[in-house]
């Protein structure tokens, strides 16, 4: 009797394998996908046509690197913002935690939702490519933002500011707050971001500058964009560099966790700090006089944008080449640079003076 | 060398002493004390190596880093160990003290006159109850505390994560007199330094020489035997798995005062290192012996280590291969001086006869 | 003591002589794969119908694709476990051969095929390791793994910090997520079905299997039936080890990215699925069928769930309240039974 049970029970299994399996392949004639594309996009790959307008009812996602950073939590509340009013369809999906690996499950997910549009920052430039390609030729459109992937893998990246801005920005910043001589050092976040790493590269470009002769790069630390450890990152910068005279941070749990050490230590307002931090984090720490200057884009904006991109992109506007170009509501017009990159524009310094007129 | 050869694979002798004889007992405190203080020296070491390497190390700012830094840790390792010592384990300290966090914050930001003793009491309490959770689920299923803790570090952080929602608390939504609280300092040392050693020397005391400390161990050597002897195995399970609910609450609350900027992830992972750290000081995973003081320790010394990686500038990767091979060397060790202390007892005992 | 498990359940049934609860657990938990097989199809036929796109062939592909590695590695997972020990080292593992795949590829110069073979042998290496711990040292395997389960994290960070090797050549990556000509079934269920089909032989038909069981509820019992309990537990680590450098190739090429994450909290989901699919965490209960039930009921779930445009959030809670109802519910209707039980034979006296 057991026996007849348990083949039963095989049965059953080898029943729901084999139907899940059928699935699969039933579907193989499917898989070109000429029956199921929704015809958003398809007209969109000849030429571009600049006076197309929006169409309506665009299903839009978001699938930042993780649902709960608060940057992203901004930035696609600015993508919903234009998505409500070109009257699409938002969405925002998202790991829990970042990992390219289950952004790939989501972006499948998606492009089998059947989405005109798919708006996403990429944990890993590699990993999400071929799920991003599939989707692609599912019929979805691929605007990546904050960070990009390889360029074949989507049709516009939106950029927050170019690489060399920041470098400038990030370096006027410190000379002004150091008085223009002095031992600095970088903490960064991971040793692989690839935007991290082309920021730091040009600012070293930029100090070999005459104006900035008299400072000295001693050293690029790493904390991981973990708070704990950016703390302990600066710690150690500190103790391993008596005489450092500023930090740079172009992260913004970085240059939070730097400048809670910094107030709540003897260095507070001798040794300087700067980089890229949200108002919302470092707003104790101008008023208590541990950070003058910090820059930041706005992240509402760069999620506005892109979602304006997307909507472009898939009303056939735009095809991401090089020169299109297109309107995004309040942010007026934007042109499409090289490699299909749009700028969202310079990054916006915040002082004591301007600080508590920005609330993200 | 010895090693191999007690690597014979008998796992009773594993157990440390259950005779509540008193010869045996002060010999494990012996063993304790050892323990203790190759840990001790170990600290020392690294101090000394690393302050060789740059003398800003020992700095007054330096150390005070240290203890600020390493405080939330001693507070959880010591709320581990009352719960390693009856031979169960606790994973879901991280997700019980990013829950609390992000609950004081949002007190502070839905009541912004709330005094802080008030949120601390909260926090404490939310710990508390989702210790219970723990217990309660523990003493219905019957199963290992490992496995329930691991369903509940995923539904703890659920539900964090869900309440939160991508939000972030910044410190200017908190009141200063309660961030003060993380960073002041008391005579040169750190309140939060202050309230860990506070809750070292409680626990330490009451596992020490309390009647019901004292049957936490019985209960961590042999249940069966315990329950026996008439000691309410059940409630005291619930009860240690509350305790380290409301510890883990209490460094919640810490961590919000301490780190001022509050979102769903604070604490993710934290658990191994709780468990490192009660396991590097001398805590036995198999239940039944350490000490609060042990764990505690083990807790600097991890917290030690990560800050001077940093000041020697060596590669912070290395960081968590280190705390690997620390637990592998720590349970390695234990089970060493296990079989040492069995065979000696055989041996005595063979002469007695 | 009776298993080998260190976290002995603070109220134990077995302090208890009651025989005929027992028997009642054993009989709940030979249904329990009868629970689970009911409980994928149930979840299969409500997602096909209900959840738009659930049943088309291109999202079983991402389906079969995605639980790959949660699938490989429960089959080793549910022998281990089976024989009251535990390793919770895979996720780790998986990751630090994706990196030593990536570093090789990046500077040894070696063929890929080469290096293929190598990374399952480093694998096995690194579950010789824990083996070696666990077996020789006599040490609980759940502190052995937890300890390598940082070091091998640490050390696949350590070997390519946090860079990622990415330029694998990309007919290797189409080959692992390309489909049987003609269907959308990935090929590479075909060595999964293959190995399961053999893990499933092992244990359920052979003595050394049976011998796992015997492990499971009584090591010294084991030792006298002729087994070599620590030689026998060794080579399981080592399979678990070997496997998860499987999946590390896996993994590598089907993200193109070698990365030090790789992988990460892997662990926590495979042990979900290994109990749900009814194997005991005491060790001594629990069959394949069940297990490979419990994976597809998780891949599944998540899904659909995940189509249903259901928060990821809420999916941690789902699944954390799965591996809790899995281990509760089967204990609190036994004890519920029980109870039924020895108030009618109470009748019975009494009548």
């Amino acid at each position: 009797m057991s026996a007849y049970r348990r083949g039963l029970r095989v049965g059953a299994t080898s029943l729901a394998l084999a139907a899940l399996l059928l699935n699969a392949a039933c579907g193989g004639t499917t898989r070109d996908n000429s029956t199921d594309d929704p015809g958003a996009g398809n007209q969109a790959s000849g030429a571009a046509n600049p006076d197309a307008a929006i169409k309506a009812g665009l299903k839009i996602a978001f699938l930042p690197k993780a649902l709960n950073n608060p940057y992203f939590t901004v930035s696609d509340n600015g993508g919903k913002d234009a998505v409500t009013e070109f009257k699409g369809e938002f969405k925002e999906v998202g790991p829990s935690e970042a990992s390219a690996s289950s952004q790939v499950s989501y972006i499948n997910t998606l492009s089998q939702q059947g989405m005109d549009v798919i708006v996403t920052s990429a944990n890993d430039p590699n990993a999400i490519c071929g799920a991003l390609n599939q989707a692609k030729a599912a019929g979805a459109k691929i605007v990546t933002f904050d960070s990009d992937t390889k360029p074949e893998c989507r049709q516009i990246f939106v950029n927050q500011v170019t690489a060399e801005g920041i470098a400038e920005n990030q370096v006027k910043l410190i000379s002004q707050q150091i008085g223009g001589e002095g031992e600095i050092a970088i903490l960064s976040a991971t040793a692989n971001a690839t935007n991290q790493n082309a920021w730091i590269a040009l600012m070293k470009t930029e100090l070999t500058k005459p104006e900035y002769s008299k400072i000295k790069l001693v050293t690029v630390a790493y904390g991981n964009d973990d708070d704990q450890k950016s703390f302990q990152e600066t710690q150690g910068l500190l103790q391993s560099y008596p005489n450092l005279k500023g930090i740079i941070s172009p992260t913004t749990v970085g240059v939070a966790a730097a400048g809670r050490y910094l107030s709540g230590s003897q260095y507070k307002g001798k040794v300087k700090l700067t980089g890229l931090g949200t108002p919302n984090q470092m707003r104790q720490y101008v008023k208590d006089g541990t950070v003058d200057a910090f820059a930041l884009w706005s992240p509402a904006d760069l999620g506005y944008l892109a979602a304006y991109a997307g909507a472009a992109l898939a009303s056939g506007q735009i095809t991401g080449a090089e020169g299109d170009k297109f309107k995004a509501g309040k942010l007026g017009e934007f042109t499409v640079g090289k490699d299909g990159v749009v700028i969202l524009g310079p990054p916006t310094v915040f002082d004591k003076n301007n600080i508590d007129q920005f609330q993200f | 060398m010895s090693l191999t050869d007690a690597g014979a694979p008998e796992r009773t002798a594993g157990n440390a002493p259950t005779d509540p004889g008193r010869q045996r007992r002060s010999r494990t405190e012996r063993l304790l004390a050892v323990r203790e203080l190759s840990l001790l020296i170990a600290l020392g070491l690294l101090v000394l190596v690393t302050t060789l390497r740059n003398d800003r190390f020992l700095s007054g700012q330096s150390i005070k880093d240290l203890l600020l830094g390493c405080a939330i840790l001693v507070i959880l390792a010591v709320g581990q160990t009352l719960v390693i010592v009856t031979r169960n384990v606790d994973l879901s300290v991280g997700s019980i003290l990013g829950l609390v966090a992000f609950a004081t914050g949002s007190l502070f930001l839905s009541a912004p006159g709330t005094p802080w003793p008030v949120a601390l009491v909260v926090g404490v309490a939310l710990g508390a109850l989702c210790g219970a959770v723990n217990g309660a689920l523990i003493a219905v299923a019957r199963v290992p505390a490992l496995v329930i803790t691991l369903g509940t570090l995923y539904a703890f952080r659920g539900v964090d994560y869900y309440w939160a929602s991508g939000r972030q608390i910044n410190a200017a939504d908190m009141p200063p007199s309660f961030l003060r609280l993380g960073n002041q300092t008391v005579l040169g040392v750190p309140v939060l330094f202050v309230v860990a050693l506070v809750v070292v020397a409680v626990v330490g005391f009451y596992l020490r020489s309390y009647r019901s400390g004292r049957e936490l161990y019985a209960i961590g050597s042999e249940p069966a035997a315990a329950r026996l002897s008439g000691i309410p195995v059940g409630r005291r399970v619930f009860a240690v798995f509350v305790a380290s609910g409301a510890l883990a609450g209490l460094a919640g609350v810490l961590y919000a005062a301490r780190f001022g900027t509050l979102d769903a992830a604070a604490g993710t992972g934290l658990e191994l290192q709780v468990v490192a750290a009660a396991v590097v000081g001398g805590v036995a995973i198999f239940g039944g012996s350490g000490s609060a003081y042990g764990a505690a320790l083990g807790a600097v010394l991890l917290t030690t280590i990560g800050s001077s990686l940093a000041v020697l500038r060596i590669d912070p990767f290395w960081q968590q291969a280190v705390v690997g091979a620390l637990i592998l060397a720590a349970i390695g060790l234990d089970r060493l001086l296990a079989l040492r202390v069995a065979a000696r007892l055989r041996g005595r005992s063979a002469h007695g006869a | 003591m009776a298993h080998d498990s260190l976290y002995a359940a603070p109220t134990t049934a077995e302090a208890e002589p009651g025989a005929g609860r027992l028997a009642g657990l054993r009989g709940l938990v030979g249904s329990w794969d009868a629970v689970i097989v009911a409980a994928l199809v149930v979840v299969v036929l409500v997602a096909s119908l209900t959840v738009e796109n659930f049943a088309s062939g291109r999202n079983a592909q991402f389906l079969l694709l995605d639980l790959m590695p949660l699938a490989l590695i429960a089959l080793p997972m549910t022998l281990i476990v089976i024989t009251g020990e535990i390793d919770l080292s895979v996720a780790s593992m998986v990751g630090l051969c994706s990196t030593l795949m990536g570093q090789l590829w990046l500077s040894s110069g070696l063929s890929l095929e080469l290096i293929c073979v190598l990374v399952v042998l480093l694998g096995a290496v690194l579950g010789a390791v824990n083996g070696l711990f666990v077996t020789g040292f006599g040490l609980p395997s759940l502190a052995v793994t937890i300890g390598t389960l940082a070091l091998y994290r640490g050390m696949s960070f350590v070997v390519l910090g946090d860079q990622a090797v990415a330029d694998f050549p990309a007919d290797w990556t189409a080959a692992v997520v390309r489909a049987i000509p003609g269907t959308s079934i990935p090929v590479v269920v075909v060595p999964l079905l293959l190995l399961a089909v053999v893990f499933g032989v092992v244990l359920h038909a052979t003595a050394a299997g049976r011998a796992l069981y015997a492990m499971g509820n009584n090591d010294q019992a084991a030792t006298f039936t002729g087994v070599s309990v620590a030689r026998t537990k060794f080579w399981l680590f080592v399979v678990s080890g070997a496997v998860c450098g499987l999946v590390g190739i896996f993994w590598t090429l089907r993200y193109a990215s070698a990365r030090g994450d790789n992988a990460t909290g892997l662990e926590l989901t495979v042990v979900t699925a290994v109990l749900l699919g009814g194997v005991s965490i005491f060790g001594g209960r629990g069959a394949l069928l069940g297990v490979v039930a419990g994976v597809l009921l998780l891949g599944v779930l998540r899904n659909a769930l995940q189509l249903a445009d259901v928060d990821a959030n809420a999916l941690t809670i789902v699944t954390g309240s799965l591996l809790i109802a899995s281990v509760v519910l089967p204990n609190a209707v036994a004890d519920v039974r029980a109870r039924l039980h020895r108030r009618r034979q109470r009748h019975a006296v009494a009548s």
